[in-house]
């Protein structure tokens, strides 16, 4: 038995990676045809109101506008969508101005998943459902730490993951990978104060760099003196000059040279 | 007795050993190695290991300590984020002094693979570092043999050494 064979002789000329930046395709949006949700979701209209309700990939959708969260999900509670698995928030700020939150539900009694999603603005607030499910207490807490929204009657809406005097959210897009001026200076400031920035140096961030000055400070690598001299600023140059252990001769040394005056 | 019927060697060698106080010292400071445990994250785990029977880090004289008051050598074993750099500071100031600090691991050298905003890209930007370790983890014998430098390395230094020189603050 051989596998079958494929050619592979152009297999350098083809690329890797198409896209680097590729986007997805937005997933279509089917209609609802399982029926307890649909009747679930139905009920959901007529008590809230402007609902908007879609399956994607066999999961089922539903927004609704954000000042009716909580009645909606009190109302989806009590349909049996009784655990609240996950709540976090997505960031479409800059393609659409918005934020959408989202609230995985289950039901275990039925056999369903349901998520319900509200769309806010930036810095907009919603309710908080901190009583009526005790895992959404935290979610809330690290939504509002990552994203910057804002639940009212949370009680206790402060960061939970960056230090309290953190400055700016995290995962939001425009939020940069290293960090910003703060992140960067963060512990040091904390820790010495800003003076001390100079001192210290900037993060150094390239793992293969090695620069002999950067641990100055603390080693200070290149400004060793001799046994009871004074330290001295002036670094010492690298001189490739290596001591061998060989008995019978030393290598040259260019800077212990010396011209005689007089031939000998 | 006359000198001549003393029996030297059943008695250990010599009557009388010679030293100098430094020496004595750093004996005494360097075989008797307490640790401030500081596990952050996976390496603490290879630290935990170091600690066990299989490795025996306690034949070098080294305890694990959990308070500051009582530990000389902090080994910090695994990645510093930026929230808890403050206490790492004000445990390290908290230890008596002499002190000494092991950085164990990419992530406590140079931040290692979270090259983002949270964690801290060094330990030696808050806290002055006597030993990096490198690995990602390293094994129990890389720490046992970092301990050993350690060790070297206070027997070579005077016992009265001034520290003042490797800090900010
Ligand atoms: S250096 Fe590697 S093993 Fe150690 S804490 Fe960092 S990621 Fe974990």
């Amino acid at each position: 038995m051989f596998r079958p064979y494929t050619p592979k002789g152009d297999v350098q000329k083809k690329p890797y990676h198409t896209d680097r930046f590729y986007v997805p395709k937005e997933i279509a949006q089917e209609p609802i045809t399982d029926e307890i949700v649909k009747d679930d979701l139905e009920k959901l209209e007529r008590a809230i109101g402007d609902t908007k309700s879609f399956f994607m990939r066999n999961e089922a959708i539903v927004y609704v506008p954000a000042p009716k969260n909580k009645e909606a999900l009190a109302l989806l509670r009590s349909l049996g969508y009784e655990q609240l698995m996950e709540l976090s928030a997505i960031d479409y700020l800059a393609t659409r101005g918005e934020l959408e939150v989202f609230y995985e539900l289950l039901s275990a009694v039925k056999n369903r998943r349901l998520r319900l999603k509200v769309v806010i603005k930036e810095k907009e607030a919603i309710e908080s459902v901190a009583d009526m499910w005790r895992s959404a207490n935290w979610s809330e807490r690290e939504c509002y730490d990552m994203f910057g929204v804002i639940f009212n009657n949370h009680p206790r809406l402060s960061r939970i993951l960056m230090p309290d005097d953190w400055n700016g959210h995290p995962l939001l897009r425009s939020y940069p990978l290293q960090g910003d001026e703060f992140a960067r200076w963060y512990e040091v400031d904390k820790i010495y104060g800003k003076e001390f920035r100079e001192k210290i140096g900037e993060e150094n961030r390239d793992p293969a760099r090695v620069d002999r000055n950067d641990t100055r400070n603390f080693a200070r690598l290149g400004y060793e003196v001799g046994v009871g001299e004074a330290p001295k600023d002036e670094i010492t140059p690298i001189k490739y000059v290596e001591k061998r252990s060989i008995v019978l001769y030393d290598d040259f040394d260019p800077q212990k040279q010396k011209v005689l005056d007089k031939r000998k | 007795m006359a000198k001549h019927q003393i029996d030297y060697l059943s008695s250990g060698g010599l009557p009388i050993a010679l030293t100098t106080v430094d020496k004595l010292v750093n004996w005494g400071r360097s075989n008797s190695l307490w640790f401030l445990t500081y596990g952050l994250a996976c390496c603490a785990i290879e630290m935990m290991a170091s600690g066990g029977g299989r490795f025996d880090f306690d034949r070098l004289g080294t305890i694990f300590r959990a308070s500051p008051r009582q530990a000389e050598v902090m080994c910090i074993a695994g990645t510093v984020s930026k929230k808890h750099a403050p206490f790492v500071r004000r445990l390290y100031d908290q230890m008596a002094e002499p002190k000494w600090v092991i950085s164990m691991g990419s992530c406590a050298n140079t931040g290692g693979l979270f090259n983002t905003y949270a964690t801290v890209q060094g330990v030696d930007r808050i806290i002055p570092v006597d030993i990096y370790l490198p690995g990602c983890a390293p094994r129990p014998d890389t720490l046992i043999y970092a301990a050993m430098m350690l060790q070297r390395k206070i027997r070579s230094e005077p016992m009265n050494r001034k520290i003042s020189a490797k800090r900010f603050v």
